[in-house]
């Protein structure tokens, strides 16, 4: 019952003004999730967040020594919540775009993002061109690298946006989508360790034009809290340089997410 | 704010077609599925009124949106039986699944509107049609039926208002309904102002659709308000509507 | 019986993820529902006063909020307040810290909203049958305005009203289904997440189903007990015996 009682304090707290963030030590910070997106971040089976995003968030603050609360937010509205100040940051693996530059400033990248075409195993689609892909119905996530670039170059066929990455998968595994388009690794994980990932297969080429890729995948936070920015870059450095990086990376991971090399 | 309408007039405008093609269809054909419904719904014999009411009580007693994603996401898991009785390119579409949501959603709503308006037919002119000899079926067409939907017609409308509005969930299978457009524009800019428009089409949609409603409940019922027609020239039925009260 | 694990209340069961859902989703229409029930009786008191313009802004907020879908209300609301109450409060004190809008408060307005708006016409309705000999008796004997209002006309409105407000109470439970769509962790979003892991939505799906048809059966089953109640004294019509 204790979320219930939480979020009815959290609706009181809601209309006391919050303390602004200050770049100081012992400073508590709130961070924002999808908790859709496995193995980055997702619901565990009791209900809380986990995944390698969220142990990153928890590493960097350690670093910094601050206060961290994890919270979830729908991925549509996580950003123009980040800029209501709903909380400061998102550790969401989120690609850097120059579009998504114009709102929010991120953090050095913590991996280096691509994209990849998933298919049924019984697939018989070789061309992933604009052209061999018209008519067929495609699927991403909404509000997404991925989605944009399905809407941009794909317009002869039937792109479908999906509110989460879950729900993309589900409807290719049903069999509603030809083929999906989603991040490279989470794709590879869903692929070849989960249940109904086994359905599919990862096709064609990765896709790593910069324009819709960007620079790779980083943290978000209001272009105003540049002191912050700096504090994460150095948290960041130091736990890549520790070796904390790499045990929560192989935790998760069999490639190196810094350079996408085994 | 006026830049945002120049840019996404065109998606908005699409979505609204959307909007108003799901919304008639399914209000169509819950239409034609709820009279028999709610004629079985008074029948004499619970082995009928029953089921009938368990289904009008179940999906007037659960959200849209959980019915939504039952049908859609649910049959998802039954892929092959579906495959195998060969209705999966029905429940493949997320479109076909929202009809089918939405019909299944209405004629629930409608039954009951009908229930109410058979119910309050006067029952001295149903005795008067006996009297007269009329058989059952005659019964029903001449006098009983166009008395029960007179009286269901406010409530009718405001059940397709309902729905208009309630269609905006498609948007969450990713149905590009104006709802659909406005969440995809607003997921690109960033910008408050397309919910704005959005809201200004939904309001015009209703407005207008209220207008329509009320004018054609006038021509309904217009023996009720002119008692001393003049017999002249037939007039059309466009012009019948468009007036509203025959003169 | 292998599904009856994903619903158990321990370890890798989803039962009390529901449970907690549900919590969340019936505290929601709990804390909307002294809102729009206020705002609605203010709205429909605005709505029969002498000025045009009161009665112009009344009719107004009734038919906007009416004719908009609930989801896009949410969406303004939880996407438009926060910015708009941050720019205003900028704008007032520029050194003001920034407050926020969660879901759950954000849910409260829109679904409060709501039901302002159509109960507004309920209240309308009621407060029209009222008696008008009754509030010129009260006059007559020189009882105060407000006094008339607490004593004659609300205990009236209250019972020629819950009716009305009954099925829009019912409305509003199914209505906070849609918050789930703005992350809030009602019995929907909840759901949602357990289909997301386990891959088993026609189950989740149907659970959630019947769970809220229960609440509704049992608030109409409550409703009817709550008016056979008021209406004591009466005849079954709801005319003064």
């Amino acid at each position: 019952m204790n979320k219930t009682l939480r979020s009815l304090i959290l609706a009181a707290a809601a209309i006391l003004p919050t303390t602004a963030v200050l770049a100081s030590e012992g400073q508590s910070l709130r961070i924002a999730t999808e908790g859709a997106y496995p193995p980055f971040n997702f619901f565990t089976a009791d209900g809380q967040l986990g995944g390698f995003d969220i142990e990153i968030g928890r590493a960097l603050c350690a670093q910094m020594k601050a206060n961290c609360e994890f919270v979830a937010q729908d991925w549509d509205g996580i950003i123009p919540a980040l800029l209501a100040d709903k909380y400061d940051l998102i550790i969401a693996s989120m690609f850097i775009t120059e579009e998504r530059k114009q709102k929010v400033a991120f953090t050095e990248p913590y991996q280096k993002s691509a994209m990849t075409f998933v298919v049924p195993k019984d697939s018989d689609l070789k061309d992933f061109s604009p052209k061999g892909l018209a008519g067929k119905t495609i699927g991403a996530q909404g509000s997404t690298t991925q989605g944009d670039y399905l809407s941009a170059m794909f317009p002869d066929s039937d792109v479908r946006l999906y509110p989460t990455q879950d729900a993309v998968n589900l409807d290719l595994a049903s069999g509603r989508l030809d083929a999906q388009v989603g991040d490279m690794i989470p794709m590879l994980e869903w692929t070849q360790k989960s249940e109904d990932g086994a359905c599919c297969v990862l096709a064609g080429a990765p896709i790593s034009e910069a324009k819709y890729v960007g620079e790779g995948v980083g943290i978000a936070l209001r272009k105003e809290d540049a002191a912050l920015r700096e504090q994460l870059n150095q948290a960041l450095a130091a736990i890549i340089a520790d070796g904390t990086y790499k045990a929560i990376n192989d935790k998760y991971f069999s490639v190196n997410l810094l350079t996408l090399q085994k | 704010m006026i830049d945002i309408l120049e840019r996404f007039s065109g998606q908005l405008l699409s979505g609204a077609g959307l909007t108003l093609q799901i919304t008639l269809i399914a209000s169509l054909l819950a239409f034609c599925l709820s009279l028999p419904l709610a004629l079985l719904r008074r029948s004499p014999s619970a082995a009928w009124r029953w089921p009938v009411r368990l289904y009008v009580s179940f999906f007037r007693g659960t959200p849209l949106l959980a019915q939504l994603f039952l049908v859609y996401y649910g049959s998802g898991q039954f892929r092959v039986p579906l495959t195998e009785a060969g209705l999966w390119w029905f429940f493949r579409d997320p479109y076909y699944c929202a009809l089918l949501t939405f019909v299944l959603n209405s004629t629930a709503y409608q039954v009951e509107i009908l229930r109410g308006g058979l119910r309050a037919v006067p029952s001295g002119q149903i005795e008067a049609g006996i009297a007269l000899g009329l058989r059952k079926l005659e019964l029903y067409r001449r006098i009983i039926l166009p008395n029960a939907y007179r009286i269901a017609f406010p409530a009718l409308g405001n059940e397709l208002i309902l729905l208009l509005k309630g269609s905006a969930v498609v948007s969450v299978i990713t149905v590009l309904d104006v709802m659909g457009q406005t969440r995809r524009a607003f997921s690109q800019t960033f910008d408050l102002s397309v919910y704005f428009w959005a809201a200004v089409l939904y309001l015009l949609m209703t407005t207008i659709f209220v207008l329509l409603w009320r004018r054609l409940e006038r021509c309904l019922t217009r023996h009720l308000h002119c008692r001393s027609a003049q017999p002249g020239k037939r007039r059309g039925l466009f012009t019948r509507l468009s007036t509203g009260v025959a003169p | 019986m292998e599904w009856l694990s994903y619903l158990s209340f321990t370890g890798g069961g989803w039962g009390d993820e529901l449970l907690r859902g549900l919590g969340v989703t019936l505290a929601l229409a709990a804390a909307s529902l002294p809102v729009g029930l206020a705002l609605g009786l203010a709205v429909a008191a605005l709505g029969l006063c002498r000025r045009a313009l009161w009665r112009g802004l009344a009719a107004s907020f009734s038919t906007t909020i009416r004719g908009l879908p609930e989801l896009l209300t949410l969406f303004i609301i939880y996407h438009g307040v926060g910015l708009a109450l941050n720019s205003l409060l900028k704008w007032l004190s520029p050194g003001a810290t920034p407050v926020e809008l969660s879901p759950f408060l954000a849910g409260v307005i829109a679904l409060g909203l709501v039901f302002a708006g159509y109960s507004s016409e309920v209240w309308r309705g009621a407060w029209q049958s009222l008696d008008r000999g009754q509030l010129e008796a009260a006059q007559a004997i020189g009882v105060r305005r407000l006094t008339i209002f607490r004593l004659i006309e609300l205990p009236q409105l209250l019972r020629l009203a819950l009716p009305g407000l009954g099925n829009l109470w019912i409305s509003l439970i199914k209505d906070t289904a849609l918050v789930s769509v703005i992350a809030l962790n009602d019995l929907m979003r909840m759901a949602n997440v357990a289909v997301g892991v386990t891959k088993k939505p026609f189950l989740f799906f149907a659970v959630v189903c019947l769970v809220y048809w229960a609440i509704c059966l049992l608030c109409e089953w409550g409703l009817a007990r709550l008016e056979q109640r008021a209406n004591r004294g009466f005849e079954r019509e709801g005319r003064a015996a």
